[in-house]
């Protein structure tokens, strides 16, 4: 992660005194630009903790790039994104200015976050166990015979209590998700992030995975960020669903609202067209 | 063919030692190869432009001015430069090869690590992961299987530039070969036997590699057949993708 | 310590050195067509109908390819004592590479779908016709990078002509050296020549495989 690029003009240069009110997540007119193509422009939102969000919109409208900016993927172009009352993006130099975060920085403030990928990205070189343990035990310093007694509850929780010693090339697509939404949840993170965590998965398999993750929405108080084209799962386990086209939030609300009385005319397309 | 025979088998310690001598320099030359090309590689993908330059610099420099240049410049013009030091001629032929093909191999490494899915370095950032643990305990792991067979390749060229050493004195097995074709005067048996040998040597090492891929890939729960580990390796030369 | 270095020698030396440079280029550029011409010639014998000429043909390239450049040299010379040692070994080089070229046209020639050969054979072409208008002009398209990397890398291994007395440029910087008893110059030269050859040349080369697609 390259991180010197200079705080852009929309970015706060006098810091403010973190976020409004308690959200955990707040977007402070977020921009992300690749070349001339802005992705989001001048993005404002905020998450409160606890709470499970759902985006939702059409492909390429920038809800993927919001999910990466908060794992620190990628760096905005301009704004601050605040994570529960600290600049994710960036760091507070002793003057109380902010500068573009460092590595050691971006490592403090990944601690809270944790993401499961469309593709699982599960590590091909380690098998499900160390899969799991890996980060625990390197990253949080965890005890290995801890973190692996942790492990064995989280492939119980997700139903692969058999596949510990198996390979990830011996898992079928749902099975690797499930073992991925296992290795995010033991780093014990306080928001999840959900990147159309269905959509590569074969139709079968599809309802397993989602079941999961209405159980640990329920079970949990995990903040969740999700991005998903499952209409009936977004309804089922959100408190707020945000449409977004071009870059822009549209409308948001609650699930009835949106899916039963949606205001925007994009958003009324959007759901004919899905649903 | 009487003749070299009894004069082999008659000198058989001079060529056990000749042949210690050529499988010394191979896996010494080996050996500092492997190490710079893990160095130059991972330079090679360095932030920081004046690290890339260094390594590039280096990699070009001996890419382009031929193994057999850098031999004889290590062999008469490096004790010029400093006569109070001897280096030693099977120094000299370790430093040419592991510097040559330590050269070719960042390549393979430069190579290897960028084939590794971004994808993977960005799961090891989401779990908090630092540079050198995704390095360490991510990326290099898988991107090593994929390193073995153009190392097994460099390897196998490696040896066969060993009998360079004749040239600058070493008592290889290239020269032992040379003093009782010499003696003898049977050119055909002793040059013959001297390929047989190399022949010998290469596909040996060739199995090994193969062994060390298979294992390497089963580490990725990828698993290769038997007729694999027979493969020959030799088709393919330092820096040449077909 | 102190890097012996004299201009004067060095343009001594120069005159010398870029004699024997046209006999590396002469070397590299026979040697290269030889290679070319003979590795097709084997690619093509590689995929023989007939087991017995398929695997010698194998045996024999997988020796070549295993064994020293130097001992062949060496070798060749000795069983060709009358014959200019330029010219032999010009062809052991050009039959050293051939065991590589091959392979490099193997891979093509097998890149050519299947489709190709059985749209032969329903069409009744005879091999030949099938070889020529319709498997090689395909197959030959994408090796030309390949080649052109083969014909850097030998013309870095012409300095081993100098082991059976042929001038070529090392030759002529270990002749240097050896009469005056200096070898900084003749040999710094020699090497930075192959760089200011061969740089530009790889580079040429990297750009053909960009434009080509590889």
């Amino acid at each position: 992660m390259a991180t010197d690029q200079p705080v852009k003009k929309t970015g706060p240069e006098d810091a403010p005194g973190g976020t409004s009110g308690s959200a955990l997540v707040h977007f402070d007119q977020v921009v992300k630009r690749y070349g001339d193509h802005t992705v989001l422009d001048h993005l404002d939102f905020e998450v409160q903790r606890g709470k499970h969000v759902t985006l939702i919109g059409p492909s390429g409208s920038g809800k993927t790039t919001i999910l990466r900016l908060l794992m620190t993927l990628e760096k905005v172009s301009g704004g601050v994104i605040w994570v529960d009352g600290e600049p994710l993006t960036h760091r507070r130099t002793p003057g109380g200015k902010l500068k573009s975060a460092d590595e050691k920085h971006l490592r403090q403030v990944r601690k809270k976050i944790g993401m499961v990928f469309q593709q699982f990205n599960l590590f091909p070189n380690m098998k499900v166990l160390q899969n799991i343990i890996e980060a625990p035990v390197n990253v949080l310093g965890m005890d290995k015979d801890e973190a692996a007694e942790r492990a064995r509850g989280l492939l119980e929780l997700v139903g692969l209590s058999d596949k510990i010693d198996a390979h990830p090339t011996q898992l079928s697509g749902g099975q690797q998700q499930r073992v991925a939404i296992a290795r995010a949840l033991a780093m014990r993170p306080e928001i999840l992030l959900l990147d159309e965590v269905t959509s590569a998965l074969d139709p079968e398999l599809v309802a397993g995975v989602l079941d999961l993750l209405r159980d640990i929405a329920r079970s949990t108080d995990i903040t969740m960020l999700c991005v998903t084209h499952e209409m009936g799962f977004a309804r089922d386990i959100s408190d707020t669903v945000m449409m977004f086209n071009e870059g822009r939030v549209i409308e948001s609300g609650t699930p009835e609202k949106i899916f039963t009385a949606p205001e925007h005319e994009r958003t009324r397309d959007f759901l004919g067209a899905i649903l | 063919m009487g003749d070299f025979l009894t004069a082999f088998l008659d000198n058989m310690p001079d060529v056990r030692s000749g042949l210690w001598t050529t499988l010394q320099a191979t896996l010494y030359g080996a050996a500092l190869a492997f190490v710079l090309s893990f160095l130059l590689g991972l330079m090679s993908g360095s932030r920081l432009l004046p690290v890339r330059g260094v390594s590039r610099v280096f990699v070009e420099f001996f890419r382009g001015t031929s193994l057999y240049v850098q031999l004889f410049w290590l062999y008469y013009v490096l004790p010029t430069i400093n006569t109070d030091y001897e280096i030693e001629p099977l120094l000299c032929g370790v430093l040419a090869f592991g510097m040559n093909y330590g050269a070719y191999g960042s390549e393979v490494v430069r190579g290897a690590l960028g084939a590794v899915p971004k994808a993977q370095r960005e799961a090891a950032i989401a779990l908090n992961m630092t540079p050198f643990q995704r390095l360490r305990r991510v990326v290099l792991p898988q991107a090593w299987p994929q390193m073995i067979p153009p190392f097994a390749n460099l390897l196998i060229q490696l040896l066969k530039c060993t009998p360079l050493l004749w040239l600058i004195s070493v008592q290889d097995l290239m020269t032992v070969m040379e003093q009782l074709r010499d003696r003898t005067g049977e050119t055909v048996p002793a040059y013959l036997t001297l390929l047989v040998i190399f022949f010998v040597l290469a596909y040996a090492l060739t199995m090994l590699m193969n062994m060390l891929e298979a294992a390497a890939k089963a580490r990725l729960g990828q698993h290769t057949s038997a007729r694999g580990l027979l493969r020959s390796r030799s088709g393919q030369i330092a820096g040449v993708d077909r | 310590m102190t890097f012996d270095w004299s201009w004067e020698r060095a343009q001594e030396v120069l005159p010398l050195l870029l004699e024997g440079f046209k006999i590396t280029l002469l070397a590299t550029v026979f040697g290269i067509a030889l290679a070319a011409a003979l590795g097709l010639a084997v690619a093509v014998a590689g995929r023989a109908p007939s087991r017995l000429v398929r695997a010698p043909v194998r045996a024999v390239t997988e020796f070549v390819r295993s064994t020293p450049l130097v001992v062949q040299l060496v070798f060749a010379v000795a069983l060709f004592p009358g014959t200019d040692p330029l010219y032999v070994g010009t062809a052991v080089l050009g039959i050293h590479y051939a065991g590589y070229t091959s392979e490099v046209y193997r891979a093509g020639i097998d890149a050519v779908p299947r489709g190709q050969w059985e749209a032969c054979t329903a069409l009744s072409m005879s091999g030949r016709r099938t070889w020529q208008a319709v498997i090689l002009p395909q197959a030959i398209r994408n090796v030309l990078p390949a080649l052109g990397n083969y014909a850097i890398s030998m013309f870095k291994e012409t300095p081993f002509l100098a082991i059976i007395t042929v001038s070529e440029m090392v030759r002529q910087a270990r002749e240097y050296g050896a009469e005056h008893f200096y070898y900084t110059e003749a040999f710094t030269l020699a090497g930075l020549i192959f760089l200011a050859a061969s740089y530009p040349t790889s580079l040429l080369v990297r750009s053909l495989e960009k434009r080509l697609g590889h």
